[in-house]
């Protein structure tokens, strides 16, 4: 694993390795945030933000990390980063920060910023540890973003706000599904995506 | 020094600590200004949204000149002049702690589990000719885990609902955070707050409210979040009643101080 170069190991955790369908991390936000796109374009920047710069940092410190207490250090670490981006958000973005409310505090939480520190920033160099942080970010980006448009698509008939179908209820052609706006709508689209990774890749396929 | 030593440790968490916390402090007290505008921008929209004035391709400055902002005593419903307590300045939670601007509440007062209550509200009038046409109202009060801050704007009965808005709270994403949709929020709208006997009676019930006469006091339930819908109704039933805008009401009814 540690002999892939930078350019491997960033489309691997975009895509073969992606941390929402194979390592099934990081649902709970992708189930919250994903019923409009500009919701989930916002968390998707804070959570790629937060993965690469938690996992840099670790990286440089990682050979001052006492082991008793790494976790400790690591959510130390990481806690900071969400709050920064949180308060950046309350003071530049606010309706949107009112929209996130309190799923960009969970980023603290998300195991994927937590799992990358733990399982690949510990062990490896700064500049590999930012690019798998930057790949895994973009790796729940790009899952999120998917889900989203099909939400936001068929729940709404918009995109990013501006309608694309126009629905029924304004007087258009097109009979918004009500299940795409319930969280539950996200399960169908992961699972699809999983399905979709897996048959791309045989390899992931569980015995 | 051994960084796995037990002194090691310490230094290394303790100096992690200081960094961290410095960052911190410094970007919340950094951005504590912007914060603190968009919360009154904020603020501002949800009265205009209350009182169904608010558009959004429109001057939000434009929209805020039609609203009058006024302070009324709570005891007795009567205006109190700007020269006393102006409006620009005053801190209506602030003033609930106040001893001078505020009392706290007795147990059985104490419906909205507010703790205390201040003497004096921020009330918000829109004129139409002159006349009162719509006012909006401060409430707030517990609900499941945190205070839930609205504005209820009613119409020139003082009596029927406007519209509402939860703009400030605490309760769970997807449960209890559902009092700020606006879907439900719509629901308010043409239900009145006093029955026949003058009492506070709009309530939430559980399930659908009916249709008609029948619902006139009743707004839809919200699965999930009984709590706080329960803390809703309180909270209506305290800022209604008579240690809450009912004198001022009264007077506005009988038409007392519809002047300038």
């Amino acid at each position: 694993m540690s002999d892939e170069s930078k350019r491997e190991l960033f489309f691997r955790a975009i895509f073969e390795r992606n941390p929402i369908t194979l390592l099934v991390l990081g649902i709970c936000s992708a189930l919250a945030v994903t019923g409009s796109m500009a919701t989930a374009l916002v968390m998707s920047i804070s959570l790629t933000l937060v993965t690469a710069c938690a996992s840099a940092i670790i990286s440089i410190l990682r050979h001052r990390i006492p082991n008793t207490v790494r976790i400790g250090i690591q959510i130390t670490v990481i806690a900071t980063l969400v709050i920064l981006v949180d308060q950046v958000l309350q003071a530049f973005f606010y309706d949107l920060s009112r929209q996130l409310s309190i799923y960009v505090g969970l980023i603290i939480t998300n195991c994927i910023v937590m799992g990358r520190a733990e399982g690949f920033a510990m062990n490896n160099p700064p500049g590999k540890a930012f690019v798998d942080g930057v790949g895994n970010g973009l790796g729940y980006s790009f899952i999120l973003m998917t889900v989203a448009f099909w939400r936001e698509l068929l729940g709404a008939g918009t995109l990013f706000g501006y309608t694309v179908l126009h629905p029924a209820i304004r007087g258009g052609w097109y009979e918004t599904n009500g299940l795409m706006l319930l969280p539950a709508s996200a399960f169908f689209l992961v699972a699809l995506l999983i399905w979709l990774l897996r048959e791309i890749y045989p390899s992931q396929l569980e015995k | 020094m051994a960084k796995d030593s037990t002194i090691g440790s310490f230094t290394i968490v303790l100096l992690l600590a200081l960094v961290c916390s410095a960052l911190v402090s410094g970007t919340a007290v950094g951005l504590r200004d912007r914060q603190e505008a968009n919360r009154l921008l904020d603020r501002q929209k949800n009265i205009l949204l209350a009182a169904n004035l608010y558009d959004p391709g429109a001057d939000l400055e434009t929209m805020l000149a039609a609203l009058e902002t006024r302070i009324v005593s709570l005891a007795d419903g009567a205006f109190v002049p700007a020269a006393e307590i102006d409006p620009e300045e005053f801190n209506q939670l602030g003033a609930a702690l106040d001893p001078r601007t505020g009392r706290e509440l007795s147990r059985p007062e104490d419906l909205a589990g507010l703790g205390r209550v201040e003497k004096y509200s921020l009330v918000y009038l829109v004129r139409a000719n002159g006349r009162i046409d719509r006012v909006v109202l401060p409430i707030r009060g517990r609900g499941a885990w945190s205070t839930m801050h609205a504005y209820v704007a009613l119409a020139d009965d003082f009596n029927t609902v406007v519209g509402v808005t939860f703009y400030l709270h605490g309760e769970t994403p997807g449960l209890g955070a559902e009092i700020e949709n606006p879907a439900w929020q719509e629901g308010w709208q043409g239900k009145q707050i006093y029955d026949r006997q003058n009492q506070p009676a709009l309530r939430v019930i559980k399930g659908q409210a009916p249709p008609g006469e029948a619902g006139t006091h009743q707004i839809d339930g919200i699965s999930g979040a009984t709590r706080t819908l329960e803390g809703v109704s309180r909270l209506l039933e305290f800022w209604f009643g008579e240690h809450g805008f009912q004198p001022f009401l009264e007077r506005l009814r009988a038409g007392e101080i519809n002047d300038e």
